[in-house]
């Protein structure tokens, strides 16, 4: 395989808490020692509950957080903490889709002025702008008419249609999709992940895949990394990752998926997880996984443990496992 | 005099306009003791509005024009908001999709579950304090007298969401509305809540209408189903056929849509073309005519529910003209 598009490598990203009235202080380690490689063309998902750290490592990598600690190289290159022109320029080869895109745009540009912004920025002319607009909004299955519409005009799926034009409008190499089709209809979310596939395969695109969704995520991935608490728990190939997992975690989150199937789905056994995600603030001393974990021995109380092979296909962070 | 299977909530011909538009059209359902109901569909297509004409919490601008509401035998929608009330939090009550805003803020959570046995059943402070913690406790929330005292930003939302359904069925109502009750929560927690909830059904007897768009929640919990689309009821029935065998190309397609974990990884999925159409957009005849790709001309009449023949199920309806050759979808 070639060489990876965007590689990170032990990824910090720590938040300092003001101290003073009402405030503890301490630091939140929200991504800690987070490693992963993006290739041309593939798609990997960052996976896990509300807190685990997949959006603050996207935001990492986007710059819209500041990495406390790590590299991370995009084409060989290092760009971790970039400001100013090279932020900038980096933009036009790194772009992130949100998943709400009624918030995304602006509601009194018109969709032609929202997705022709970017180029605008970058020094196109007006009619290389209207061209080009043209183009992206075909790309991504709109009519051309729509160009003159306000957002408020187009349904949710139309509009993330847009944000993805837009997104695109730069030919960027890498995407962040950051829960893209969570705030669509269903009827609506398999239109737009045929079309993210498409586009990854006409455009070679590197996808950032976000998402709780795990039948999205097995659909549309490569690869897929399970967070927890800031660290990776489970990593690898998604067959291996879904027919094989090995982390207590990962395990736990595949039986919480209810599929849509009610013989399968009441037949199948369920590991139902006691308790809630340990605070970010005090996070147990040794695996973060400790306090739900069912298959814990004295080791994970002291010890962290290191992502290792788990001879399934995948690296697990796990004693008992990797053993 | 009720007789024993007699369904505990029936929505009967129910018909709610917003400014003219028939935003609930023709609506007729039935939950029994213990039974859980889902109501699918997408956003507006009814579904949150049937559940809450139920407690009389439409907005203002909503109106039902036309049907029954029957709660253990009587009508609700003739009742005015003082006889509402004694009906809410007593013998019917609703949960929602956003937990933490759902409960007040400034109020601990002992509180806010015990509240309905003061209002309703005037339980001493004391005793209602007692009762709130072992329901709490029931649900799953450990330590729950500590946490009685604590304000719902102390609690996770998982927890809030424990909370919200220890406060709903504190007085043992006959009937929960669950609206979207898991869908703002992650999955490890999700799994949780329909946990609980299949074991309160089974140990309270409550009956359980269950909102939702989530297809592998329904299949986890529900026992029958109605899909919505467009302010009607498109099909109902048992679980089992209607994933197994539905008759309806919107079910059918909904469901033929959605990532599975056999499925083919890549592949292009299903889909259903066109978008939902806004209210008042709806077209005439079968309202699903203009996305659906067995739509011909007989569909500009509008279908009724009706049975599905030869099924193994005798309560499986669609309402589809095509609906025997909805093999012509697969």
């Amino acid at each position: 395989m070639s060489a990876p598009l965007l590689q990170v490598r032990d990824l910090k990203v720590h938040f300092k808490l003001r101290q003073g009235v009402g405030a503890r202080g301490g630091v939140v380690k929200a991504v800690d020692g987070v490693s992963f490689d993006v290739h041309a063309g593939r798609t990997l998902a960052l996976v896990g509950e509300s807190g685990c750290g997949k959006s603050t490592t996207a935001y990492a990598v986007i710059g819209l957080e500041q990495a406390t600690g790590g590299t991370i190289l995009f084409d060989g290159r290092d760009v971790t903490g970039l400001k100013g022109r090279d932020r900038a320029a980096l933009a036009q080869e790194i772009q992130i889709v949100f998943q709400d895109p009624s918030a995304a745009l602006d509601p009194k540009m018109s969709i032609c002025d929202s997705i022709a912004e970017p180029l605008a920025i970058a020094g196109w002319s007006r009619n290389d702008r209207r061209r080009r607009v043209i183009e992206l909004l075909d790309r991504v299955g709109l009519p051309a008419a729509f160009s003159e519409r306000l957002p408020s005009a187009l349904s949710g799926g139309q509009r993330q249609r847009v944000v993805i034009a837009r997104a695109l409008a730069l030919s960027p190499r890498l995407l962040i999709l950051d829960e893209p089709v969570s705030a669509l209809d269903v009827s609506i979310r398999s239109q737009v992940l045929n079309l993210l596939l498409e586009l990854q395969r006409e455009l070679d695109l590197a996808y950032l895949f976000i998402s709780h969704d795990l039948s999205v995520v097995r659909h549309i991935a490569d690869e897929a990394m399970v967070l927890y608490l800031g660290t990776v728990a489970e990593s690898g190939p998604i067959d291996a990752m879904f027919e094989a997992p090995r982390h207590p975690y990962t395990q736990a989150l595949l039986s919480a998926i209810p599929l849509p199937d009610p013989v399968l789905q009441r037949r199948r056994e369920k590991i139902i997880l006691t308790g809630d995600l340990p605070s970010p603030l005090s996070p147990p001393p040794g695996c973060p996984f400790i306090s739900r974990c069912p298959i814990r021995v004295d080791i994970c109380a002291t010890a962290r443990p290191a992502l290792k092979d788990a001879r399934s296909g995948t690296q697990a962070a796990c004693f008992v496992r990797t053993a | 005099m009720m007789t024993p299977d007699a369904p505990v909530l029936a929505i009967d011909d129910l018909v709610i306009e917003i400014d003219g538009n028939r935003i609930v059209d023709h609506v007729s359902l039935a939950v029994g003791s213990g039974r859980i109901l889902a109501i699918v569909g997408e956003s507006g297509c009814g579904k949150s509005l049937t559940a809450l004409s139920v407690l009389g919490l439409l907005p203002k601008a909503a109106e039902i024009r036309q049907g029954a509401i029957r709660l253990n035998g009587r009508d609700l929608t003739g009742l005015d908001e003082a006889a509402l009330s004694q009906v809410r939090g007593n013998e019917a009550t609703i949960i929602f999709q956003e937990p933490v805003a759902s409960l007040n803020p400034l109020m601990r959570v002992g509180e806010q579950v015990e509240e309905a046995l003061i209002l309703h059943r005037g339980l001493s402070g004391k005793a209602a304090r007692a009762e709130a913690i072992a329901m709490m406790t029931r649900v799953g929330i450990p330590d729950a007298a500590r946490r009685a005292r604590q304000y719902p930003f102390e609690l996770s939302g998982g927890m809030c969401q424990r909370i919200m359904i220890a406060s709903a069925l504190i007085c043992r109502p006959a009937l929960l509305i669950a609206d979207e009750p898991t869908t703002a929560l992650d999955v490890t927690i999700q799994a949780q809540i329909l946990d609980l909830m299949r074991r309160l059904r089974e140990e309270v007897g409550t009956a359980i209408v269950l909102i939702t768009h989530d297809m592998g929640v329904v299949a986890d919990l529900a026992d029958d189903v109605c899909v919505m689309y467009g302010g009607r009821i498109v099909e109902s029935g048992p679980v089992e056929p209607i994933f197994a065998a539905p008759r309806h190309p919107y079910t059918k397609l909904l469901l033929a849509t959605i990532p599975t974990l056999q499925g083919q990884r890549k592949a292009i999925l299903r889909t259903i073309e066109g978008m939902v159409p806004s209210a008042g957009a709806w077209p005439d005849g079968c309202r699903f005519r203009s996305r659906c790709p067995l739509a011909d001309g007989a569909c500009l009449e509008p279908p009724p529910l009706a049975l599905v023949e030869a099924g193994a199920f005798s309560s499986h309806a669609a309402a589809c003209w095509h609906s025997a050759r909805i093999e012509a979808l697969a």
